[in-house]
């Protein structure tokens, strides 16, 4: 049992969860992952450890309501507890130091990000970030990015905070500007796809984090398979990273929507329930 | 028990067992015919989750059990990796006291409702019966009568605890709860080590809770022996990595001596075939643990499962019956089997094999897939199959099947389940840099203690034979908690 500590919403659909995990706070490192289950009946699904803090013994966790699991999360409070939080699983993210590296998160991509920015100033890379989200109050953890870029740049899908344009754009600014190194693409599939379209045509090696539909995360089920470089692979053990110019995005794409219609009827189920209730 | 033959043949001696034995004359014993397991109706059967097998009645059992001829030499405790007293136990049915066999079994086998029902005691125990070896007649009905004396004192509700040693509060962990584990458990308690299992998923059991179909081996019978290990004294923490959530060192820290791996076979294998990675197609493991772990099938679960009604699974292997079976009662209308040998060399179990003929499944043998075909939203509809015919004998011994060029043709399926092996989990392995393995993946270990090249740990079952039943991975887990016990004993509580 995992007691929820802290919750802030950044949207209406997008929170913030701290909770209790002591030995997944000790041991994990930017770029893990962890597989929770709300309760006896929930699925299991993964999330990227967002942050972590050893001392007190907590994660954090940045949830977006997208179905039956996400919507009951962001439905707990403070105090409530999560059945199972079973991790860090995955490898860790590579680190060292490039030089400049380009940190471009869509989303909640962003979450999954703000380790790795961590890590990478600290092991002495210049850390530009780009955020990017639909309209402004899709950008979060503008402030924690901060604290840890030399630069951060805004674009919103509408103008409505920071640049108008898409992610690539701000990319391009950046790149177009200075010497990049490294990049760090993380956001949602067809995010990573352009962004990474995007790094090539500059030959800036690019990582990216996989989140695709997985069952137990330990490498048993293959729920999670992706073809990398022409090979089948799994995102829970042999990544969640990987080469993005090796990812082939539109079979990726298509199998995360494998359960697009069970998922649909699942959620519209939960709707009424909980109307119902209310 | 250092010499398990020795104490076999000790055990006959006995009086009761002399006079059980003179009561009937062998000639009266080897003319009884064998008993037929009760099972519930084919058609039926393929409709629910409830299990096919519906056990003996004591008379049953009894009468089975005077087939039973108490050999002087008994040639079917060789075939148990085990090694259970099987005389014993079965003469213990003959004189009705039921729970005396269950105590029996129990004296080396800490699963004994589990081996009833999924050992392959075809293969083993009854493969080397002396009816099977010189008699050609079908062998005493070893397993039934094993699950009997299970279930017998399981409904009794006087199931007994082990005797366990003094705690002697040395700490050992278990990394996996699967039938391994669980095995090692069971031994290290009753030689009074504080035990810790340690299992990454939220349900203790391993494959026998995410693998094994609720129709072969109920969940409910595997959780009630966890219990009883619990009541051993045995502790078992879930969503734990050893590896992950804490690293070897961090428990070495935390006091503990030494280790078993039973962390099983992890990553299921693929054929690496045109189109394998389209929706629809699963691996056994991930369509097996949705159904059996996560619960797809029922209404009030969240786990989503694709019931299909034109299921293909390929292999021939147990995990292969166990997925089709489960696909037709999914709904399925059509469940087939492709496979590439012949129905004689498949290697799943001869009842499984038939268990699924009796339900409807299809068997398209000498088939091999080649490539999968998909509709526009990337959903398989198709599988392009190829026939093979048999060659020379390979290294398994089996007759190798040959492709036959132009003999392809294409099947509607709408759901694929690939059933073809697996191979060791990494997690454990990619965690210990000085662990010595295999090209394969599994942990190299000394095959008598079970020791591995680091040497407070020790490993058995998947991740050391790379893919095996469960009865092999107790009697490995039990060989361990011998070599962890002696290894204890000799470096430790100096």
């Amino acid at each position: 049992m995992n007691k929820i500590i802290e919750m802030e919403f950044f949207s209406e659909n997008v929170a913030k969860i701290i909770l209790e995990a002591p030995d997944i706070a000790k041991s994990r490192k930017a770029g893990h992952f962890v597989i929770i289950r709300m309760d006896e009946k929930g699925e299991r699904i993964p999330l990227t450890i967002a942050d972590g803090d050893p001392e007190k013994g907590t994660i954090t966790l940045v949830v977006q309501k997208v179905g039956v699991s996400s919507a009951k999360l962001l439905a707990k409070k403070v105090g409530d507890e999560i059945l199972d939080v079973v991790g860090p699983l995955g490898h860790a993210t590579h680190i060292e130091n490039y030089g400049t590296v380009l940190c471009a998160g869509g989303g909640v991509g962003v979450a999954p990000m703000m380790p790795i920015v961590k890590a990478l100033k600290e092991a002495g890379n210049k850390v530009i970030t780009v955020l990017a989200g639909r309209t402004k109050e899709l950008i979060i953890l503008e402030d924690e990015m901060r604290a840890y870029s030399d630069e951060v740049m805004i674009m919103t899908d509408d103008g409505s905070y920071g640049k108008k344009g898409l992610v690539t754009a701000g990319m391009e600014d950046v790149i177009q500007r200075e010497k990049v190194n490294k990049a760090f693409v993380i956001g949602p599939a067809i995010m990573m796809k352009f962004g990474s379209l995007t790094t090539k045509k500059y030959n800036i090696p690019t990582d990216v984090s996989l989140n695709t539909i997985m069952v137990d995360g330990t490498g048993m089920c293959g729920a999670c398979r992706v073809s990398i470089g022409g090979k089948t692979k799994f995102v829970c053990v042999d990544g969640p990273e990987f080469d993005a110019f090796e990812v082939n995005w539109d079979e990726m794409m298509t199998r995360m929507g494998a359960y697009k219609t069970e998922e649909h009827a699942a959620y519209e189920k939960y709707l009424q329930t909980v109307e119902k209730k209310a | 028990m250092e010499n398990i033959a020795e104490y076999i043949k000790e055990g006959r001696k006995e009086a009761w067992r002399a006079e059980l034995r003179k009561s009937m004359k062998p000639k009266e014993r080897t003319s009884l015919e064998r008993v037929q397991m009760r099972e519930q109706d084919g058609e039926e059967r393929s409709h629910n989750s409830m299990e096919v097998n519906l056990g003996l009645t004591e008379q049953m059992a009894v009468a089975e059990s005077h087939r039973c001829l108490d050999c002087p030499q008994p040639t079917c405790t060789i075939g148990c990796p085990v090694g259970i007293n099987i005389p014993k136990f079965i003469k213990k049915i003959e004189a009705q006291d039921f729970l005396g066999a269950a105590a029996a079994i129990k004296e080396t086998n800490a699963l004994p409702a589990v081996c009833g029902r999924v050992c392959p005691q075809e293969k083993q125990c009854e493969l080397n019966c002396f009816y099977t070896q010189k008699l050609n007649l079908p062998p005493i009905a070893i397993g039934h009568l094993e699950r009997f004396a299970a279930d017998y004192e399981r409904n009794s509700g006087k199931m007994a605890i082990p005797e366990i040693s003094e705690s002697n509060g040395i700490k050992v962990a278990v990394v996996g709860s699967g039938p391994s584990g669980l095995a090692a458990a069971g031994d290290l308690a009753k030689f009074g080590y504080d035990v810790t299992v340690f299992e990454a998923l939220h349900e203790i059991g391993g494959v026998l809770k995410y693998g094994i179909p609720e129709f072969r081996l109920p969940n409910d019978i595997v959780d009630v022996e966890i219990e009883n290990m619990r009541k051993m004294g045995v502790k078992f923490l879930t969503d734990f990595i050893v590896g992950k959530t804490a690293s070897f060192e961090d428990l070495r820290e935390q006091g503990f001596k030494a280790f078993f791996v039973g962390s099983g076979a992890g990553l299921p294998r693929f054929m690496n075939i045109p189109g394998e990675n389209y929706n629809g197609i699963f691996s056994s493991n991930e369509y097996l643990t949705r159904v059996n772990l996560m619960k797809a099938a029922h209404e009030d679960y969240d786990t989503p499962v694709l019931s299909g009604k034109n299921v293909a699974v390929v292999g021939g292997g147990n995990t292969a019956m166990d997925s089709v079976r489960t696909a037709k009662r999914l709904g399925a209308d059509r469940a087939m089997i492709i496979y590439r040998r012949s129905l004689e060399e498949m290697p799943a179990r001869k009842e499984e094999v038939h268990h699924a003929q009796a339900e409807g499944i299809e068997f398209m043998n000498l088939h091999n897939p080649v490539e999968y075909f998909a509709d526009e939203n990337g959903r398989v509809n198709k599988m392009r199959v190829q026939k093979m015919e048999l060659g020379e004998p390979d290294a398994s011994g089996r007759r190798r099947p040959i492709p036959i060029e132009g003999s392809e043709f294409d099947i509607d399926v709408d759901t694929v389940v690939v059933a073809v092996g697996v191979s060791p989990n990494p997690i454990v392995p990619s965690s210990l840099k000085d662990l010595k393995m295999s090209d394969w993946g599994t942990i190299i270990v000394d095959k008598e203690t079970m020791q591995s090249s680091i040497p407070d740990i020790f490993a058995g079952g998947d991740i050391v034979r790379g893919g095996a039943t469960v009865i092999l991975a107790m009697g490995d887990g039990r060989k361990a908690a011998v070599g962890i016990h002696n290894y204890i004993q000799e470096k430790v509580a100096k």
